[in-house]
């Protein structure tokens, strides 16, 4: 920051005129693109959010009708409504769509509409990823959703345990659909992630330090972190599972030396976070609403971000709790039971903590008030079920039982829906500048809450009595008909409530326009006006409480007039600003992305990868793969970097900071930092499947033609090449930030030798060894960590030539170098991924 | 940050506190559960036999849960000392740099406590549990 502004005369907010020009400019900056194609190119947060949540909120209605058939089916004994097989589409595409396309997109899209007005920003930083995003998940999802419509759904219950869902005789097209499908929206998930971390650490107004921020951005925080290392190890199972689907790479295939275990543990190290994935946002949203309707701060700030970092925490502690019955030893199990006692503790933490500040407060009784204390009745059965099921021998007993399916349905339902719905009531005037009907909503919340406990309730009572989960039917003999038929009245009951909330939904548009802040809400976001601008903010402000609407004086209208930061669009650009991870001071002010088709057409190319090689079609998916490739260099080329036309810019009240940066002060760098650590835990993944075979085999590596391999040689090439590539990438960054241009383009095609040779080098030794990977699980394992090591150091190299090519074209210079540093970092994980690869397929055999 | 004068100095309160400072003790915790949970699995997946006693490992874990709980114990006297910087008045949610250290300080303290508890559930199975069965 400095304060060298002679010239400068900072425009006078006093004046009316002065301050419809500012505002007339941003207006026509943040104008959205117009058109029957083009309004769909658009990449402001305020409609990426919504369609985002329509569409998830779609996908969640489709599950919830399939849940019904399920009810209807199972509704009197021996029913033969639908057949088995369609029954277990039924059940594992209703699990699935209600995690994957609902619950976890859901709070990514509320968040991208949350987020930026929670901090005052005008957008997210990487507005075009959030499109990228969006896309990715649409095409996902209605290819995974549809494919019921062709009998081809996936049917090994959500979790696909191998192998029922590994062999091709046993599985059919689902199985690829679901692992392909998924995946893809796995890779929006990440993405997602990576936008939200560096929203809440980087893009706060100034002033905003950690300890004012909201708790809801806290918890954003957590659960994005929660999703990079949670969802990397199910994209390792998944690629290990197609492998073995695609290619008879024996991963889960006891016969040739694999484990269906393996495939279990990837899946719930995934799975347990998961819970607490949508289970933490949806909380969040009680720590925003419940403070507006007691009307006082929330008590124990402090004890939720204990309760929300330690949650994150322990819930990787507990995924060995859905595998009790597998036979590991007790002594693990009790570990994990041990921890899923623990986890208890911050989660009733912040129950308590809403009870205290409600009790504190002067409560004004509303609807969303309403969702949010009955969900918190509903989830506290739940987890009171969580605590039976996590003592191991209870579990014995209810494991696999629709006791189980009781109590997952409360813990979701009172912990993720029925929380989404107070906050549907609650923001439904945030977004469309109207209010629900009070009414209707306690009608709906009554229906829903009785049909609920209607539905879930006798589900402990069958389960106990013996009802396994996914039958498609059962005996009359079994004496749980009028259980089941309870259930099946209840869920009609609870699928009433829904469409009430619906229609009320529906008859939105006919209401008038509410008042702007209709709770008297203390939080930035009910800045909003009813009439939306799509500016986002008129002004950044400078935050002094937890509160600001409540606690600053004339806060509302220093906002409006423009009296804070960055009032204008001087330049016509989407800006916001950035400032440090700690205090808020203001760093930069970055351009945002602009409406552009290039997310889209990367989405629509991505995809083709993923579906074209769920069918086979693998000439196909590599030319998807290759546009892929295009489109995303498009992309950064024309719209990352960017050079600024002057090196700093005024923000007012005095404060001038640099249109750009470079480095761990950089948006762009964080990015890269946070993505590299999701893909590290997805490597780790498949090395923890190395070592998890080393374990249980006592000759490993096995000895036999085709599975003596790789050697020491090659693998050690390979590592000293990758290594150079490294030591080349950082040297380039050092010399050329010294202005060195010259030696840092030869050292950067240095590395783009040294980095193309070592991915050579390190599938040189399997090949030359003539490891076989579809012998045993030791080639296929070698293979896969080299294969993920060589497309890694393909990356890597696209990654150099794709810097010195910016150097060339003059796009990148020593004070304005992002783009090699930002190639640094990945050059930094690369030599790790490397450093652990060929140590251990190279050196680790000799040991072992 | 300022201090009055009569304020008494501590060496805690020169460390520097990030959000990286806030996960140690959960992050001790994490380390001890992967060291309890990973000997075990190795030892048993490698045994010929269910009956196989876990040697060594009782004493490997009181080893490790009181290095854990000192190492806990250590954050969160510091989180303590620091969440006790004199300053602005309470409840210490001003846009301070005095009350953003508390809030974190005491978030650290908060952990602490947790985890010193967590630390200790995970311990105690290997008082019932001797072998691989």
């Amino acid at each position: 920051m400095t304060t060298e502004s002679t010239q400068y005369i900072a425009p006078d907010q006093n004046d009316p005129a002065v301050r419809k020009g500012q505002e007339d400019r941003l207006r026509e900056v943040w104008k959205p693109p117009t058109g029957w194609f083009f309004r769909w190119t658009d990449v402001n947060n305020n409609r990426i959010g919504v369609w985002y949540t329509l569409t998830a909120f779609g996908f969640m209605l489709f599950a919830g009708v399939l849940a019904l058939i399920m009810r209807t089916q199972l509704a009197v004994p021996n029913n033969d409504l639908v057949t088995a097989n369609t029954f277990n589409q039924l059940f594992t595409l209703h699990g699935s769509m209600m995690m994957f396309l609902f619950a976890v997109p859901m709070f990514e899209a509320v968040s991208i509409i949350l987020l930026p007005q929670l901090l005052g920003a005008r957008d997210l930083p990487f507005p075009r990823l959030s499109g990228f995003g969006y896309w990715s998940f649409l095409i996902g999802g209605v290819f995974v959703s549809g494919s019921i419509f062709f009998d081809a759904a996936p049917d090994g219950g959500w979790f696909m345990y191998p192998p029922l869902t590994t062999r091709t005789d046993l599985s059919g097209l689902g199985a690829d659909i679901w692992m392909l499908g998924l995946s893809f929206i796995e890779v929006s998930s990440v993405a997602a992630a990576v936008e939200l971390i560096v929203g809440v650490l980087k893009c706060r107004p100034p002033g905003m330090r950690l300890n004012l921020m909201p708790l809801y951005a806290w918890y954003i925080l957590v659960v994005a972190v929660m999703i990079l290392f949670a969802f990397p190890p199910l994209i390792a199972g998944d690629v290990l599972f197609e492998m073995e689907r695609l290619l008879n790479w024996p991963f889960f295939n006891a016969e040739k030396g694999g484990d269906p275990l393996l495939w279990q543990h990837l899946f719930w190290i995934f799975g347990h976070p998961e819970v607490y994935i949508v289970f933490l946002p949806s909380i969040a949203l009680f720590a925003m609403l419940i403070p507006t309707f007691a009307q006082r701060h929330l008590l124990g700030y402090p004890w939720i971000v204990l309760a929300a970092v330690g949650t994150a925490f322990l819930s990787f502690g507990l995924w060995v709790h859905h595998m009790f019955t597998t036979g590991l030893p007790k002594i693990s199990l009790a570990f994990f039971a041990a921890a899923s006692e623990a986890v208890a503790i911050p989660t009733g933490v912040q129950i308590f903590v809403f009870i205290a500040t409600l009790w504190a407060g002067n409560v004004k009784k509303s609807t969303p008030l309403l969702y949010a204390s009955g969900s918190l009745a509903v989830f506290v059965i739940g987890g009171l079920t969580g605590v039976m099921v996590a003592v191991a021998p209870f579990d014995w007993q209810a494991h696999d039982t629709y006791f189980i399916v009781a109590h997952l349905h409360y813990v979701l339902i009172g912990g993720t829906l029925l929380p989404l719905f107070a906050g549907l009531y609650y923001y439904w005037p945030l977004v469309t500048g109207k209010k629900l009907s009070d009414k209707l909503g306690r009608i709906a919340f009554w229906i829903m809450f009785v049909g609920m406990n209607l539905t879930f309730f006798p589900m402990h009572l069958s389960g106990l009595l013996g009802m396994p989960r996914r039958v498609f039917t059962y005996p009359e003999e079994l004496g749980i008909g009028g259980l089941n038929l309870a259930s099946t009245a209840g869920s009609y009951m609870f699928a009433a409530g829904v469409l009430i909330v619906c229609i009320d939904l529906a008859l939105s548009p006919r209401r008038p326009k509410a008042p702007r802040n209709p709770w008297n809400a203390g939080t930035l976001e009910w800045l909003a006006l009813p009439d939306d601008e799509d500016w986002g903010i008129r002004s950044v402000p400078l935050i002094e409480s937890r509160y600001p609407i409540w606690d600053q004086k004339n806060f509302v209208q220093k906002v409006d007039e423009g009296r804070f930061f960055l009032p204008d669009a001087e330049e016509m650009r989407r800006e916001s600003i950035i400032t440090t991870v700690l205090d808020a001071r203001p760093l930069q002010v970055i351009r945002l992305g602009t409406p552009s088709v290039k997310p889209m057409m990367t989405a629509v190319a991505l995809a083709g990868v993923f579906i074209l090689t769920t069918y086979h079609l693998y000439i196909w998916s590599a030319v998807s793969g290759v546009a892929t490739l295009a489109c995303v260099l498009w992309w950064l080329w024309t719209g990352t970097a960017e050079i600024p036309e002057k090196p700093t810019k005024h923000i007012g009240h005095g404060i001038e900071v640099p249109l750009y940066t470079s480095g761990p002060s950089a948006p762009g760098w964080w990015a890269m930092f946070i993505t590299m650590m999701a893909d590290a835990t997805a490597f780790s993944g498949l090395v923890f499947g190395y070592f998890f075979f080393w374990t249980i085999h006592n000759d490993f590596p096995p000895s036999g033609t085709g599975l003596n391999g790789p050697g020491v040689f090659w693998p050690m090439v390979a590592l000293a090449l990758t290594l150079t590539g490294w030591a080349a990438t950082v040297g380039a960054r050092e010399v050329h930030r010294r202005g060195n241009v010259g030696a840092g383009r030869a050292l950067l095609v240095v590395g783009i030798v040294a980095t193309l040779s070592s991915l050579f080098a390190g599938l040189a030794g399997p090949w030359y060894s003539g490891l076989d990977p579809e012998l045993h699980v030791y080639p296929a394992i070698v293979w896969t960590l080299a294969i993920w090591t060589a497309v890694h150091a393909a990356i890597g190299v696209i990654m150099q030539a794709y810097t010195f090519a910016r150097s060339l074209a003059g796009k990148m210079t020593p004070v304005y170098d992002a783009d090699l540093r930002n190639i640094t970092v990945y050059h930094h994980f690369l030599a790790l991924t490397g450093i652990v690869t060929f140590c251990t397929i190279g050196l680790f055999p000799g040991v072992a | 940050m300022t201090e009055p004068k009569s304020d008494r100095k501590h060496w805690a309160r020169d460390l520097k506190v990030t959000l990286w400072t806030l996960i140690v003790p959960p992050t001790i915790w994490a380390v001890h559960f992967l060291f309890c949970y990973l000997w075990v699995a190795v030892t048993c997946a490698k045994s010929p036999t269910p009956g196989t006693a876990l040697t060594g490992f009782p004493l490997a874990t009181l080893i490790a849960t009181i290095v854990a709980l000192l190492g806990i114990v250590a954050a969160g006297y510091i989180a303590r000392v620091q969440s006790e910087t004199p300053g602005d008045p309470a409840p210490h949610e001003q846009g301070t740099a005095i009350d953003r250290l508390r809030f974190l300080a005491l978030s650290t303290r908060l952990l602490a406590g947790l985890s010193f508890v967590a630390v200790i559930f995970t311990a105690l199975p290997v008082i019932m549990f001797g072998d691989c069965r």
